[in-house]
């Protein structure tokens, strides 16, 4: 698998974004010191990915799972973040649960009213409960939306 | 926001959806680590997270420890100086390295021959 260098760099403008809102207002950052902290994150990547790793491999998994990257990080001396990313962990965890029901509850949805139009007549009532129906899946995915993003 | 102050910035960005990075990409270079086989999503999600929280760190650190505090601008020499100096950025040295001068490195070499020492 080739990658070119610049596919394992992250993108500038994030980055940028981050280093800015970590510090104090009006504070500028040079180019340069721009570019390393890039490259360092980069690194830190390869270095947090290869520790965790270990652990799976340790515990004969395949699969790199929350809990190797969580001992990575205590290896590698960055205990300070296991809070914020345990916290980051349960409000994804949440997020993923009330997705799955409201997908759980639009199938019983749809589902139910499959039921009543074949009860009825087909033909254009068909089409228009299919439209509403459209239109509640609409409403039901911005809900789930704005759920998130209010997390 | 200009009210706020740089902890409470920190929250906002983080808490708004969760992750600023994006995660495909930092799949990416997980992936390109050998013997890896593949990774669960929120593995995923905790490493994308870890690396933003590092950059916070490492600026931060770097910005308090540096000389450019007074001048309010972060300078590379801050990064190498705070790496050089914080054993838990040790693993940063290669890629973050202090810069000298070429001649002040050739006089170096020509007085001291050059041995590996052991860290």
């Amino acid at each position: 698998m080739a990658e070119r260098p610049e596919d394992l760099n992250l993108p500038n403008a994030v980055i940028t974004r981050i280093i800015k809102e970590a510090l104090p207002d009006g504070v500028n950052v040079s180019k340069e010191a721009r570019r390393a902290i890039s490259q360092a994150a980069s690194v830190f990547v390869l270095y947090a990915t290869s520790c965790a790793n270990n652990f799976a491999m340790k515990a004969k998994r395949k699969t790199l799972n929350a809990t190797d990257v969580m001992s990575a990080m205590e290896e590698m001396e960055f205990e300070r973040f296991l809070q914020p990313l345990r916290e980051s962990l349960e409000a994804y965890k949440k997020g993923q649960k009330g997705k799955k029901e409201a997908s759980e509850q639009k199938r019983k949805d749809a589902k139910e009213k499959k039921n009543d139009v074949e009860e009825n007549d087909k033909s254009r009532e068909e089409e228009e409960e299919e439209e509403e129906r459209m239109e509640e899946d609409q409403d039901a995915d911005n809900e789930v939306e704005e759920e998130e993003v209010e997390n | 926001m200009s009210g706020d102050n740089a902890e409470d910035k920190v929250n906002h960005a983080s808490n708004s959806k969760g992750i600023s990075l994006p995660m495909t990409r930092v799949k990416l270079i997980m992936k390109s680590s050998p013997d890896v086989s593949s990774i669960n999503q929120e593995a995923l999600l905790i490493t994308t997270k870890a690396t933003e929280l590092f950059v916070q760190y490492l600026a931060l650190s770097s910005f308090n420890n540096g000389a450019g505090k007074d001048n309010k601008t972060l300078l590379y020499s801050d990064l190498a100086n705070t790496v050089e100096g914080t054993e838990t950025f040790q693993f940063l040295t290669d890629i973050l390295p202090k810069k000298i001068f070429a001649r002040d490195y050739l006089k170096l070499i020509e007085e001291n021959p050059i041995e590996e020492a052991d860290n």
